[in-house]
């Protein structure tokens, strides 16, 4: 079963990943995706009738503890990572138009 | 004996011993990465003013009783895709080009503990995605035993400075086989833990469920006394297990009688360079005349792993890349006008085409209507991947085989056709998968000189039975494929 990639679905790929995609990288895109999906199909030859999919190798919980704060303030530190910075705050661009 | 040809414990020992000095060893490290940087460029950051002042505060702890561990003062280099607080971390991508971060890396702040010396941050495909290192923003590391070649990936720069002798050892992260496939190709030795052994908390995370950090040394018993060191339950990481099983240097013995390994014929099929298969079973010969029993056995599944991998890897990318917005670290756009066009611009600009690819396959396999048919189908054989491995380890104590089907090719080869790279990664990719331990040990060289890496393959928590077995290894061979420096093609002296 070969994969067909339709411009539709590489537009709504590029809207989910968040990326924006020349007329060029997203011919090559799809036929990358093509591909692999025509490899992953393969898994289609296993019988996985019954089987739980398994997302951890252990059984692992989720940890609580008491909602106390143990860190130290790393406020000016975080924000001197920022690409642009106000009164104390990330800066972005007009969220509502 | 000069400082560069020692292991790690070697020049911990020396160091105890009051015969070499912190800034002694720190000089010798970058002496070394002044001759041979500027063609192996296994470094993205090289930090000399913060390593010579670790040194003296090192010594001097070192004096006063404070660090009394084997690894104390002996230099280390950290693959970048582990965070160094106030230490550029970049996971050898342009998002992160200017990423300071304000914490460090639970295992990276292990081995401060024990006195290490961080010389730098070593290069990498970028977000550790990719099998060559070619992929790295800031340029291809290349393979210190021959130049024209990769060092494999995605830990690359970490294998090739320790192979080119530019640090005695350093960390590596392991997705799919990210430690133990470079190890191989640059002929040192590498380690992928069981999942869970060492933290996470400070990795940036590329396949959550997948991702281990192990180190990378010039022999066994340093990625032993390491892995001592870097191995801890954390609280800070939900998936660390407690272990109390972790004094690895204990079963450091010449010893392998009676020990069941098994080898899969599933993996010495087709597609495994006959050059890489026959130091191999070489190697099992020596481990069998020692006292192992040795015997063939199917496997089975083996082709299903790399789909399943890629499914779930690229899925669990694609959720954990979300972070990079160009909003609280990182690169952002020059020119932007609302919020989304500067989302989108940012990553467009930021990131390489491998790893939009995953992001664009792992966007693709969680969307609605695609959900079930391909993650839900890739998590299914992952659980009968884990349940042929849990089957071969009620008759096996370890598996034997290959690292990589074939030796590392050469640069600029391996990425015009994803699919073929991707094949590459088939006897590490599974280990991931079911959460076991993995080493890589050098056991012999091709014709054109390059290394042989063989794998073993351990049940879950099972690292000791590894490291016995290849210490064992390494005693009766003498340790004759230990990276040597003199004989890589570097040192402008290419081996007879």
């Amino acid at each position: 079963m070969a994969n067909k990639i339709s411009d539709e679905t590489i537009e709504y790929v590029g809207i989910l990943a968040k990326l924006e995609l020349s007329e060029e990288e997203k011919e090559q895109a799809k036929s990358d995706m093509e591909t692999m999906l025509d490899y992953i199909d393969t898994l289609n030859e296993l019988d996985t009738e019954g089987i739980e999919p398994m997302s951890h190798v252990f059984p692992i919980h989720n940890v609580f503890r008491e909602d106390t704060v143990e860190n130290g303030d790393d406020h000016e530190a975080m924000l001197s990572n920022a690409p642009q910075q106000k009164e104390q705050s990330y800066k972005v661009p007009k969220t509502f138009a | 004996m000069d400082i560069l040809s020692m292991t790690a414990l070697e020049l911990g020992r020396k160091i105890k011993a009051k015969e070499i000095t912190v800034k002694e060893a720190v000089e010798a490290c970058l002496k070394q990465i002044d001759k041979v940087e500027d063609k192996v460029n296994s470094f993205v950051t090289i930090d000399r003013e913060k390593a010579f002042n670790r040194a003296e505060e090192v010594q001097r702890g070192i004096e006063d009783g404070t660090y009394t561990g084997p690894l104390a003062g002996v230099p280390v280099a950290i693959k970048d895709n582990m965070c160094t607080k106030g230490m550029l971390t970049t996971c050898s991508s342009r998002i992160l080009e200017n990423f300071n971060p304000t914490y460090t890396a639970e295992a990276v702040l292990n081995l401060e503990k024990a006195g290490a010396v961080i010389i730098g941050k070593t290069n990498m495909d970028e977000f550790a995605m990719g099998s060559t290192t070619e992929t790295s923003y800031y340029g291809e590391t290349k393979n210190p035993w021959n130049l024209e070649h990769v060092p494999g990936g995605s830990s690359g720069g970490s294998c090739a400075a320790v192979a080119a002798m530019e640090v005695p050892y350093a960390l590596g992260s392991d997705t799919g086989g990210s430690i133990r496939q470079p190890s191989s190709y640059c002929g040192v030795v590498g380690i992928k833990p069981t999942y869970g052994t060492v933290s996470r908390y400070g990795l940036i995370a590329y396949g959550s469920s997948l991702d281990q950090i192990g180190p990378i040394a010039r022999d066994v018993s340093d990625c032993a006394a390491i892995l001592e060191t870097i191995a801890s339950h954390d609280v800070k990481d939900s998936t660390s297990m407690e272990r109390t099983d972790t004094d690895f240097t204990s079963v450091l013995v010449n010893d392998v009688k009676g020990m069941r390994i098994g080898i899969p014929q599933d993996y010495f099929s087709e597609g495994l360079d006959p050059e890489v298969a026959e130091p191999i079973l070489e190697a099992a010969k020596v481990l069998e005349e020692a006292g192992a029993s040795v015997e063939r056995f199917d496997l089975g599944l083996v082709t299903y792993a790399i789909p399943a991998y890629y499914v779930i890897a690229s899925a669990e990318a694609s959720s954990n890349l979300a972070r990079f917005d160009g909003v609280k670290y990182g690169y952002r756009t020059a020119d932007y006008e609302e919020l989304h066009g500067m989302y989108k611009k940012t990553r467009s600009e930021g990131f390489g085409p491998e790893v939009k690819r995953r992001i664009m396959l792992g966007s693709f396999v969680l969307s609605s209507g695609y959900y079930d048919a391909y993650y839900l189908k890739a998590l299914k054989t992952k659980a009968l991947i884990k349940k042929a491995f849990d089957q071969a380890f009620t008759k096996y104590d370890m598996i034997l085989a290959p690292a990589a089907p074939t030796t590392a090719p050469k640069l600029g080869s391996s990425l015009s056709d994803p699919l073929k790279m991707y094949l590459g990664d088939i006897y590490t990719i599974s280990v991931n998968l079911a959460g076991l331990p993995g080493i890589s040990i050098p056991v012999g060289r091709d014709s054109k000189g390059l290394p042989v890496g063989m794998q073993l393959i351990g049940d879950c928590f099972q690292e000791k039975k590894l490291f016995r077995a290849a210490y064992t290894y390494e005693c009766l061979t003498q340790k004759k494929w230990i990276s040597d420096y003199d004989k890589t093609q570097t040192a402008g002296k290419e081996e007879a």
